[in-house]
């Protein structure tokens, strides 16, 4: 499948690398030219190398969006450092260019919540983390060294 | 009215002191500690301080019983979530929200934010209105009602100059409502003669735009 991830931070290099590592077709757009460096750490080769697209170019921009093949995309990942960014430019990937699998990261709990009642795939790491710390202070799970 | 204004800046504090002024309730909510500080020395109880995209934050500010929310941060997704949320959520029954970049309004209207003011749009209107060779002008659109307000101008050669407004041959759903001629205005007749230089406005159904503005330019001169 194709996949269109916006936001080259942590999160979205990780997934990007996963994803061509699988053998998906990943393009990846960032306001950041410099972002890329984050997709090549660990890599022998570049990002481009290896056959992945990256963009430079703002989210909200339409132009952008469609730089980055977002009209092709089967699977959009919404992971900028930004909620609201995340949550408007999803909604965009889903109403205007009806990508069929929209996954979007949200940061604050009760936007993540109402959102995903809307109908929104929201990820919210911090309500993960908050379930899993509390799952652990209360001794239910145990794991060793970093959780997942 | 209970008005909640999210965004300090320029526009959201002057818009706090007029309705103060008019004497509305008002709350603004600014993100920013420095400028939040500033403005509430002014307006006291009436600024908060807070992310005014957070639920709680407008909650506490008690978005709930809002009558009117303005979304004037200089952020458009923020401008965008906010209304969106207001509406859908809190069911707040007027939202006016303020577009930064106008390419973005596409954006507002897709998430159906509206109405939506953009002052880089509204003075760029004005800079087309002043300049002396434009086609058209969209002073005014209604998607709902599906009609739209254009200027134009009466080209020399065109087959509108010289002709009464009741023989323009205008295609049905369109009507002349004013000529401007000489720095005036006035509301024509059947009977008002239209002159080459003249602007004029018109209302027109969607859609037929360009069965219009082909009577008021001069076909032979664009052609060449």
């Amino acid at each position: 499948m194709f996949v269109l991830i916006v936001g080259s931070g942590r999160v979205g290099s990780a997934i990007a690398n996963s994803m061509l590592a699988e053998g998906h077709e990943v393009s990846v757009l960032d306001e950041d030219p410099e972002a890329i460096a984050l997709l090549d750490r660990g890599q022998l080769e570049t990002w481009e190398e290896r056959g992945g697209r990256y963009t430079v170019g703002t989210a909200l921009e339409l132009d952008a969006l469609l730089a980055a093949g977002i009209e092709e995309a089967d699977a959009f990942v919404a992971s900028t450092d930004g909620d609201n960014t995340n949550l408007v430019i999803a909604q965009i990937a889903k109403r205007r260019f009806n990508v069929e699998r929209v996954v979007v990261r949200v940061l604050d709990p009760a936007r993540a919540r109402w959102y995903a009642e809307q109908g929104l795939q929201t990820v919210c790491p911090t309500q993960t983390a908050i379930e899993l710390l509390e799952a652990a202070v209360r001794g239910q799970i145990r794991f060793e060294g970093v959780s997942g | 009215m209970y008005v909640l204004i999210i965004g300090a800046g320029k526009v959201g504090w002057n818009l706090a002191r007029e309705l103060i002024d008019k004497r509305h309730e008002v709350t603004v909510i600014e993100s920013d500690p420095s400028r939040f500080g500033m403005v509430e020395e002014e307006l006291e109880h009436s600024a908060q301080y807070g992310d005014g995209s957070e639920l709680w934050v407008l909650e506490r500010a008690g978005i709930e019983r809002a009558d009117l929310v303005l979304a004037v941060t200089g952020d458009d997704e923020d401008n965008i979530l906010i209304s969106q949320v207001a509406r859908e959520k809190y069911g707040v029954a007027r939202i006016v929200a303020r577009c930064n970049n106008p390419r973005n309004l596409q954006h507002f209207e897709l998430l159906g934010v509206k109405p939506v003011i953009s002052a880089t749009d509204l003075i760029l209107r004005l800079i087309e209105h002043e300049v002396p060779k434009y086609g058209l002008l969209h002073l005014l659109d209604l998607p709902e009602e599906r009609l739209e307000i254009i200027e134009l101008e009466v080209a020399d050669g065109s087959e509108a100059a010289g002709r009464k407004v009741k023989e323009l041959g205008l295609p049905d759903g369109s009507l002349v409502i004013s000529i401007l001629r000489d720095g005036g205005g006035f509301v024509p007749t059947g009977d008002s003669i239209v002159q080459a230089g003249d602007e004029v406005l018109l209302v027109l159904d969607v859609g037929i735009e360009s069965r219009v503005t082909e009577r008021f330019t001069n076909r032979s001169s664009a052609a060449a």
